[in-house]
């Protein structure tokens, strides 16, 4: 017996997704320079894939899919222009699309397929436009760059597909009412944009690194997810030295995803962690990206500054080699650039490595109170570490247990309660 | 995931015989389409067998052979390392790439295996996807 035709279509079906993934995004973003609405741009793409799901699996995939899919979206903007000018002729309401319409042909439409990087990078600022929420940023980046299904996303982020759903349509509208230009900002805006970018590729690999509540520690697929936008970020923007700052500072971060829990799912910390598990592939990358950062000149944004504090560590074969005093220094950057108690915090983790715990926890101290960090775990953490440092156990034991209390993932609550226990149980001296 | 994608030799690489400028062109273009799509993690070619050599392990005995070895078709001529969703987009990329070789030539592809518990996790997070 020959394949059945069950098979025959599923393979195809498999196909079919792996070439939305591929062109997704190149063929919305070709379209939304044309029909000047990146709604509109994704409902024309989305029919071109609903007619390949149909017809493909019948006819063979043809040999330049990406061609084919984008032909068959031009024929359906034609459609929709032709019917929404039809409309206008009856209606005096003129809408923005319609004065599209007007001056829409195929001799344009045949252009859509030029200057493709320059569009996903229109495509990329669009998703990421400061005038919708950030939650609604990171849902369209995904979505429409990432070639992510909106289940897809739910499930990442762990809300109901509807939600997602409800928060890409109400973002599309932002965009169209507000009548964004499908352009690469310039001059001081193209900063402000850029950081936004940036913000949302990190917040979803943040999200994948480190989930904020439960019991799962990691959702590596998320980070994948954003550190290959963040590479394709580095492609189309490649004068940026923050964009490779940041993809730095996530390549390496990622490098240590497998060494970061143990076999029980309990958090490692970074000096315990089993380096030889780190992934040198993308240590080797991080470190590269880092330097193409640092090769564009200026001085070192925030991202690649944290990048740099990473590849403190990546550098060094054991915990003991690591280069605390530059680790120091490129905090203090880091404070002047963005200063935050948590930097500050971090700051002082680093000066106690190179100048002991005393002088750590000095700075620590000098945090106290501060409001932003009121409920957050890691001050009475860190403190109970240099506490426990200096031999001051009982007082060590009462900052992990309150730590204990403020975190809110499962697994290092117990890492937690279990180091207050061991403060508890060592005989004083 | 991660997949390993293996060109195999053939007798003009095993020969040592450059590839055409066109070819190389071509792969230049393949490439770089590779990294603005965010899945190129690594790349290389392989110098011919005649430069290598191989290990033979028998207990607790080693036996060194030198190269050229005879098998040519089983032999690697370069290999890429890419960051893709599935088995499928691999295969769409490889459809993608230009023949390697003057004539007949293979690719292989190979998922690289990911700690068992991302894998599971990866898979909870995205199975049945559209």
């Amino acid at each position: 017996m020959t394949e059945s035709d069950a098979t025959v279509a599923s393979k195809a079906h498999r196909a079919i997704d792996a070439i939305w993934r591929i062109e997704s995004a190149r063929l919305i973003a070709g379209l939304a320079r044309f029909v000047r609405d990146v709604g509109l741009a994704e409902d024309l793409a989305q029919d071109a894939l609903v007619a390949a799901l149909e017809q493909w699996p019948e006819s063979g995939i043809p040999d330049n899919p990406g061609a084919w899919l984008m032909a068959t979206a031009k024929h359906r903007a034609i459609d929709v222009f032709r019917r929404l000018k039809r409309l206008e002729e009856k209606n005096e309401e003129i809408g923005h699309r319609s004065e599209a319409a007007q001056e829409l042909t195929v001799a344009e439409l045949d252009a859509a397929d030029d200057d493709v990087g320059d569009d996903l990078l229109r495509l990329m600022f669009i998703a990421c436009h400061p005038i919708i929420p950030t939650d609604a940023r990171v849902a369209l980046t995904l979505r429409l760059i990432g070639g992510l299904t909106t289940e897809e996303i739910a499930r990442a982020f762990l809300v109901s597909t509807p939600t997602i759903a409800q928060r890409i349509v109400r973002a599309k509208r932002t965009l169209a009412e507000a009548r964004i230009p499908f352009e690469v900002p310039s001059g001081t805006e193209r900063a402000m944009r850029l950081s936004s970018v940036l913000e949302v590729l990190y917040l979803i690999f943040n999200e994948g690194y480190a989930a904020t509540a439960g019991d799962d520690w990691l959702r590596p697929a998320l980070c994948e997810d954003a550190l290959r936008l963040g590479r394709i970020m580095a492609e189309l923007a490649p004068a940026e030295p923050e964009v490779h700052g940041l993809v730095a500072l996530m390549e390496i971060q990622a490098s240590r995803l497998k060494s970061r829990v143990g076999p029980s799912g309990a958090p490692i910390l970074l000096l315990d962690q089993d380096r030889g598990r780190w992934d040198y592939l993308l240590v080797r990358r991080g470190l590269a990206a880092l330097k193409r950062a640092e090769d564009l000149g200026g001085a070192l944004g925030p991202y690649a500054l944290q990048a740099a504090i990473g590849a403190c560590h990546a550098r060094a074969r054991t915990a003991s080699d690591t280069d605390w005093p530059r680790i120091v220094a490129l905090y203090d950057a880091l404070a002047q650039l963005t200063p935050s108690p948590i930097v500050a915090l971090n700051r002082a983790v680093a000066v106690a490595m190179a100048y002991g715990p005393a002088a750590g926890l000095e700075l620590v101290d000098g945090l106290d109170g501060e409001p932003s960090l009121a409920g957050y775990h890691l001050l009475p953490s860190v403190r109970g570490d240099l506490l426990e440092k200096l031999g001051r156990l009982e007082e060590a034991r009462i900052e992990f247990d309150r730590a204990a209390l403020l975190t809110q993932n499962a697994r290092e609550r117990e890492l937690l309660l279990a180091r207050a226990r061991s403060c508890a149980n060592t005989p004083r001296t | 995931m991660r997949f390993m994608i293996i060109v195999k030799a053939n007798k003009q690489s095993e020969a040592g015989v450059m590839p055409s400028t066109e070819l190389l062109d071509a792969m230049g273009k393949f490439n770089e389409d590779l990294a603005k799509a965010g899945v190129l993690l690594a790349a290389d070619g392989l110098q011919a067998s005649s430069k290598g050599a191989r290990v033979q392990f028998s207990g607790s005995k080693r036996t060194v052979v030198d190269g050229p070895f005879a098998e040519t078709k089983e032999l690697i001529a370069g290999y890429w390392i890419w960051q893709v969703k599935s088995l499928a987009e691999a295969i769409e990329w490889v459809k993608r790439c230009p023949n390697p070789h003057v004539g007949d030539s293979e690719i292989e592809i190979r998922q690289i295996f990911e700690q068992s518990d991302f894998e599971e996790l990866t898979s909870k997070a995205r199975s049945g996807a559209r």
